[in-house]
């Protein structure tokens, strides 16, 4: 009955997680289906809770916030602790390898190495966003590859391009 | 490549809407959630030959949006909560004088300082009453980045053709939204503009209103025609003036220019209500989560529809009384304690229940919480 898909990424604020949702809802858009972007945040510029909300729907969204959360991105072992029972049934997890693997076993959980990828094979832990948005879109399959690509490269700084593709690329070989 | 589909913010859709209708000065004190607004009017309103000004206070922005008005320019100031506040004094002074300009509040916790990054629709009150003394409101709130656009607009056309101060009143969520929008075509906004004197100007009265006019004709400073301006009550010449046939003629005339007109400026959408054996009454964000509760609720066989005000002033008295003959149980879902529920509950069919959901814990309403409430209180189909 459900056309959508509801996506929340989360982590600690200053690590990108609201650019990541602002791109992944125009890969949707660009893939040629209604997407809606959302966000929380503390009122501290960096540290602090934070996190983006992404809806991809082929139909029209009323509701903007995840309510049945099919896929949960955690980059930090506090938003992990927060957000897990929010995850459904089957729902996909994906975890940084600094987060201890949660006990579920009705979930899909990938537990790879998002942070490590951007800080030592990149050299710069910034892009650890874009290197969970390649994650994202490997596992997930909900945006093509190539209108991500595109949505990253629209996004990012001037200047950036390549080394955000390297992180999109590093992030769709994390398996 | 005008209508090409785009992620859009609700606040960058607001900064759009009034590029689309002619503003040229924006002044304002940046304050969370509205900050993109003036970020974004800082970096296009340049481009245009406008100008924008940070101020070092919101009262201060209040003052410069009237002074660029009367000087001719559409103007707009974007805030919240705490800088709303810190306006009305020149808000009042705005509707005595006739000055158009667009006041936009993106709402936040309160009160005070509150919760500055988490919604709340507390200040629906305080854009009707937060200026003292009698005066008319124009107050519209959207539920979507696409009415954003729409709206804001509208309201420097509402502004410009009554010569009043028109507020936006979004919620964060709405002003931190970011959905798919058609980009919407410039010229294809119906756009109003101020009506000027064409008589001479040793013959100007700037607060005289012409036969078959709505409001005075306004000149700009610097046409050449020399008019005073002032907060007290004043003559059709503008000069101040203790006369108490004047006083009441003059603010009867500030209140009744915008209630004559109640119908073009009556905004709403009614959404499955024919068949509704229980109304949801819900603007802005509130209004999503009414319609995810309503499509929850019919898939259960109870029959919920939604009236949605999209003008909050003035208020909706005709088709509130309409809504309220016809349906027997209403239920007002807002983001505070009970503030736009209390003018519901003042026109409504005194046969019709009106019960009330409204929380301050800086959260969306979900619509599984609107519809425990349908179930629960209004239907009574648990405990009560």
């Amino acid at each position: 009955m459900k056309s959508q898909t509801e996506l929340r990424l989360s982590g600690s604020g200053g690590q990108g997680l609201i650019l990541a949702g602002i791109i992944l809802a125009e890969a949707a858009i660009l893939d040629g289906k209604n997407s809606i972007q959302t966000q929380s945040y503390g009122p501290e510029a960096r540290g602090g809770a934070s996190k983006a909300e992404v809806i991809i729907s082929d139909s029209e969204i009323n509701y903007p916030k995840v309510k049945d959360c099919d896929v949960l991105l955690c980059l930090t072992q506090k938003s992990c602790d927060e957000y897990l029972d929010s995850l459904k049934k089957d729902g996909i997890l994906i975890i940084d390898k600094n987060i201890n693997k949660p006990n579920r076993d009705d979930i899909n959980i990938y537990h790879v190495p998002i942070v490590e990828r951007a800080k030592n094979d990149i050299g710069i832990s910034m892009v650890a966003n874009i290197v969970a948005l390649g994650a994202i879109s490997k596992i997930t399959k909900i945006v093509s590859e190539d209108m991500l690509k595109e949505a990253i490269l629209k996004r990012v700084p001037p200047g950036t391009e390549e080394i955000n593709e390297k992180a999109y690329n590093y992030g769709l070989n994390i398996l | 490549m005008n209508n090409k589909a785009k992620l859009m913010q609700g606040n960058e859709a607001c900064v759009e809407g009034a590029l689309a209708a002619g503003m040229q000065f924006y002044a304002g004190y940046p304050i969370t959630p509205s900050t993109e607004i003036a970020e974004i009017s800082a970096l296009k309103l340049p481009k245009i030959g406008g100008k924008f000004i940070q101020m070092e206070d919101e009262i201060s922005s209040m003052a410069a949006i009237i002074g660029a008005s009367l000087a001719g320019k559409k103007s707009m100031t974007a805030t919240s909560g705490p800088g709303f506040s810190l306006k009305q004094e020149n808000i009042g002074y705005a509707a005595i004088t006739e000055v158009p300009c667009v006041i936009v509040n993106v709402q936040r916790g309160g009160p005070s300082t509150g919760l500055p990054t988490s919604p709340s629709q507390g200040d629906v009150m305080q854009a009707r009453w937060g200026t003292h003394g009698d005066h008319p409101v124009i107050a519209l709130t959207p539920a979507s980045v696409k009415e954003t656009f729409d709206l804001t607009v509208k309201a420097f056309n509402y502004a410009e053709k009554y010569r009043t101060p028109v507020m936006l009143i979004l919620d964060e969520v709405i002003g931190h939204l970011r959905e798919k929008v058609e980009t919407p075509n410039k010229d294809e906004a119906e756009i109003i503009d101020r009506v000027k004197p064409t008589c001479d100007p040793k013959d100007y009265n700037p607060y005289e209103v012409e036969d078959g006019d709505i409001v005075p004709r306004m000149a700009s400073f610097g046409d050449g025609y020399r008019y005073h301006v002032t907060g007290l009550v004043h003559d059709k010449t503008g000069f101040p003036s203790n006369d108490s046939t004047i006083a009441e003629n003059l603010v009867n005339r500030l209140m009744n220019k915008i209630g004559d007109n109640i119908d073009d400026i009556s905004n709403f959408e009614e959404y499955v209500l024919d068949d509704a054996d229980i109304a949801i009454i819900a603007y802005g964000s509130t209004a999503r989560s009414a319609k995810s509760a309503i499509q929850s609720a019919r898939e259960q066989g109870i029959k919920v529809g939604l009236f949605r005000p999209v003008t909050i002033w003035p208020f909706l008295d005709k088709q509130i009384r309409h809504l309220t003959n016809k349906i027997k149980k209403v239920i007002v879902v807002e983001m505070n304690l009970g503030q736009y529920v209390l003018e519901v509950e003042r026109v409504a069919n005194k046969d019709c229940e009106v019960f009330r959901y409204g929380r301050v814990n800086g959260r969306l309403i979900t619509p599984d919480e609107i519809l425990e409430k349908i179930k629960g209180d209004v239907l009574c189909l648990a405990n009560c």
